[in-house]
Formats: structure tokens, C-alpha cells, sequence
């Protein structure tokens, strides 16, 4: 019997990125220079989050005609964003056949109860989070990916190292916890007892957990990396940088050879000037408070 | 004797884990020293433009094609495959040259074709074995490579002297005979 759309086939499509870095793109070209630089995917939107940033207002799915040039130009997987909540974005992207979407905190939020069932599509997601919790909820809703949610636009990897240094905790702590403490703390951190169980027995996420939100530099990724991350999205940290090609190509390098300090030396020499970056406490919106 | 996972990118561990669950050492490859290491190598899944790209900046892949060719055991799974292949198609990219075979990426489409299926692959016993197919490669010329397996009627398991490939991902099943497969193939190297 052939089956498409499982559980099996999104979570084991999202094993596929790890040790990858994803990239966010907003043109067919950009996407050639994510491409060639070595991402194991791309993020099609119309402005990187740092712009987003900027211009205010309501931020939506990407057009149409662009993701479309963007899954044309480049052999690698595309994702995309929809808002939060919004199914029919969503199944816009599902019926286009973008490979991944994102429901993401970086556009403005559809729904400010509930986020998309995502078990209701053939396409995986990926969602993001600031604690076990958080992922735990998402991945109840069918999250085949998580990625944590740092502050997007930022190029300030405080946020990004405070929400894996969470997760990587309370996973550490479920790790030791009697079997008898499961439902006590699922109900304290508000998600399914059955996958707290699953945290526990694996002794990680029971799906792939990408860093995001600040990332700048090849550090910056090889930081993430040593906080056990799986890989690393870049938004505004490539396009927002001197050089592009460049960056993308040190970053890719910096989350193969994170743990040798060496070959982080030779990568971080010489690769123009990392994105402008802002201080968290100057922020009037945090874009990381949104979904739940 | 120690298996070595190609750890370019990828799911690496995926592949240690079913080597664990198998009880046989496995370590992750990412330099030429690790790679004088170990007696035999999986190629895993992920993305084969970046595994090209990182294994010709780390200077792996002159290396790796010349162990090869003096025998040395390798089984790529998917990304893997694509990357030993003789020619890439779709688009049309450089490879190790080691299967006499073409290859066309993404051969059944996006990550909404991907699918799993229920295989025959006798040289693993008769019980059909769960082919797991992620934006899976199609080959599509076979040339001197033995037939392990096929899937609608199209090649999905081939073997070449000392090398085995797949364009599914047996990692991602809950069934360890191909990997036990392989680890026979690098014993008998190994003891010969």
C-alpha cells in the first residue's frame, strides 16, 4: 500500500535539514545565492523580517506568483509562511505544493485563540517556541518541526539563546523525572502528557528543533549549535548583511564545524559586515509574544 | 570494526541511532582523519547540493572517490545515492561517479509526492520491507549495477562491487535488515 501525507513522511522530511541552515529569500535570486551557498532550504516572503520590522502593519503570506518563482528557480526545498491561525493561507501553500510551511509569529496573527490543526494536512510545518511547553502544544497540533523563536529582525541572538537554553533545560528535566511527576507537569507546563512521556523516553523533542531569531554571524550559528540545536534558520542575517554570498556560505560552514574552533576562525575571517542589530529593550513589539 | 555516517549534513543521526540499535560502533565523518577511521561508510539523506558543496570544501570528496575505487564499502541512502551516481540530472549537478547509473532528483516531485511503500528486497529474506521515499531520486539508466530491489518496476536498490545504494531512506524505518545487510558487506571487506 502506498501512503503519503503520514506522520513518517513530514517528521522525516524535516530530519532531512538537519545539521542545515535555512535561509529566508525574497527573490528567484536571492534564492540562487542561498541555493549555491550550500542552504538545505529556502523561506519565500516578500520582506525578511528585519523589514518587516520596519514597515509595520499587517504582514500576510507571501504572493503567489513569487513563491512560485522561487520553487522554479532553486532544486532545493521551499517553505513558506503563513500567519497564525490561518487556515486558508495554509491551504493556498498546501495546494501550491510548497514543501514546508511555517506558521509563524513573524506575520501578524490570524487567529488570536488557536493556531492551524495541523494534522489535517499532507504538508508538514514547522512552528516556533520559547519553552517545552510551548513546542509540546504545537507538536499536539501536529508540528512535524519546531524552531525556537528567538526575536526575528533583530540580528540579536539573546533571545534565540534564551529559548533553546529553556528547552534544552526542561528536557534535561523531564529526562530525570519519576513517572509519577508526568501529568503533575504536563499540567503545569500545559501540553499532552503523552508527549512530556515521549520527551522523557528519547531524552529530546520527539521532532526536529531548529534555533531561530537573531541569527548573524557564523557564531551566532555555531552557538546554537552547541546549545543542541538541530540546524539554524537565517532571516534578515544573509540579505541584511555586506555580502550576501559570503555570509551565506561562512554560516553554512559555521554549523558543520561548529564544535572545532579552529576551522570557525578560517570561517569567520573576512566575510564583510554582519547584519545592524538591536537591542531587545528598545523593541515596542516583540514579535516572539505572539501565538501561545 | 567502526562505521562511519558521512556527516556533511543531514540525518546523520538517525543513521547512529539504527547502528546503536544494532549494536555495531558508528561515528560521524566529517574530516579526512575521522574517515581513515572506519571500515566502511553510510551516505545519509539531506540535501545533495550542500553535501556536494561541504564535502569538496573539506576536501572529502577526492578522498572519499578514491577509497571507492580501491574497495572500500559505502551505502548512500537518497542524498547519498545521488552523490555516488555516474550522472545527475534535474537539475544537473557533479557527483562522485562511482554508480553506473543516472539519476534524475526529485524524481516523484515535491514533498507532497513523497510516500511510503511496501517493497520486496529478497537479498534481505522474504518479509517486504516499509521503503521509506522523501522527494526521492528516480534512477533512470542502469548500467552495470545488479538490481537489489525495485519499485514500479523502476530501480530503487542497487548494488555496484563494493558499494550499495537506496533511493529510500531505510533509517526512517522501524527495520534494520539493510543496514544489518551493509554491516555483513563491510565484515566480509574487512576480514578479506
Amino acid at each position: 500500500m502506498v501512503e503519503k501525507g503520514t506522520w513518517v513522511i513530514k517528521e522525516g522530511f524535516a530530519d532531512m535539514f538537519k545539521n542545515g541552515v535555512i535561509m529566508d529569500v525574497t527573490t528567484p535570486e536571492q534564492a540562487k545565492i542561498a541555493e549555491d551557498a550550500g542552504a538545505v532550504a529556502v523561506m519565500a516572503l516578500e520582506r525578511v523580517p528585519a523589514d518587516i520590522r520596519k514597515a509595520g502593519g499587517v504582514a500576510r503570506m507571501a504572493d503567489v506568483g513569487l513563491i512560485r518563482r522561487i520553487m522554479k528557480t532553486v532544486s532545493i526545498p521551499v517553505m513558506a509562511k503563513v500567519r497564525i491561525g490561518h487556515i486558508a493561507e495554509a491551504r493556498i501553500l498546501e495546494a501550491l505544493g510548497v514543501d514546508f510551511i511555517d506558521e509563524s509569529e513573524v506575520l501578524t496573527p490570524a487567529d488570536d485563540k488557536f493556531h492551524i490543526n495541523k494534522h489535517d494536512f499532507k504538508i508538514p510545518f514547522v512552528c516556533g517556541a520559547r519553552d517545552l511547553g510551548e513546542a509540546l502544544r504545537r507538536i499536539a497540533e501536529g508540528a512535524s518541526m519546531i524552531r525556537t523563536k528567538g526575536e526575528a529582525g533583530t540580528g540579536n541572538i539573546v533571545e534565540a539563546v534564551k529559548h533553546m537554553r529553556a528547552v534544552m533545560d526542561e528536557i534535561r528535566h523531564v529526562k530525570t523525572m519519576a513517572d509519577e511527576e508526568l501529568v503533575g507537569y504536563s499540567k503545569e507546563i500545559g501540553s499532552p502528557v503523552e508527549i512530556v512521556r515521549m520527551v522523557k523516553e528519547r531524552g529530546r523533542l520527539p521532532v526536529v528543533n531548529f534555533a531561530a531569531g537573531g541569527v548573524a554571524t557564523p557564531a551566532d550559528a555555531a552557538l546554537m549549535m552547541m546549545l543542541g540545536a538541530d540546524g539554524v534558520f537565517v532571516g534578515s542575517g544573509i540579505f541584511k548583511s555586506s555580502n550576501p554570498a559570503k555570509m551565506a556560505n561562512a554560516i553554512v560552514q559555521s554549523v558543520l564545524h561548529y564544535d572545532d574552533p579552529e576551522e570557525l576562525v578560517r570561517i569567520s575571517e573576512d566575510i564583510g559586515t554582519a547584519m545592524e542589530g538591536q537591542e531587545i529593550a528598545t523593541l515596542t513589539e516583540k514579535m516572539q509574544e505572539r501565538g501561545w | 570494526m567502526k562505521i562511519g555516517i558521512l556527516g556533511m549534513q543531514g540525518d546523520i543521526e538517525e543513521h547512529l541511532a539504527t547502528m546503536e540499535k544494532i549494536k555495531v560502533e558508528a561515528v560521524r565523518v566529517k574530516s579526512v582523519k575521522t574517515l581513515e577511521t572506519v571500515n566502511g561508510l553510510i551516505m545519509p539523506g539531506g540535501e545533495s547540493t550542500t553535501m556536494l558543496r561541504l564535502l569538496k570544501l573539506t576536501g572529502l570528496f577526492d578522498l572519499l572517490k578514491e577509497k571507492i575505487k580501491n574497495g572500500f564499502p559505502v551505502y548512500g541512502t537518497c542524498a547519498g545515492l545521488i552523490l555516488l551516481a555516474d550522472e545527475v540530472e534535474h537539475p544537473t549537478q557533479d557527483s562522485l561517479k562511482i554508480l553506473d547509473l543516472s539519476v534524475s532528483r526529485n524524481g516523484y516531485g515535491r514533498q507532497v509526492d513523497s510516500f511510503h511503500a511496501e517493497i520486496s528486497v529478497p537479498v534481505i529474506g522474504d518479509k517486504s520491507f516499509d521503503a521509506v521515499f522523501i522527494r526521492a531520486p528516480i534512477i533512470t539508466k542502469v548500467g552495470k549495477v545488479e538490481i537489489l530491489a525495485s519499485y514500479n518496476g523502476m530501480p530503487v536498490f542497487v548494488r555496484q562491487k563494493n558499494v550499495i545504494a537506496s533511493t529510500f531512506h531505510p533509517e526512517l524505518s522501524n527495520d534494520t535488515r539493510i543496514h544489518e545487510f551493509f554491516v555483513e558487506m563491510v565484515k566480509n571487506a574487512f576480514g578479506s
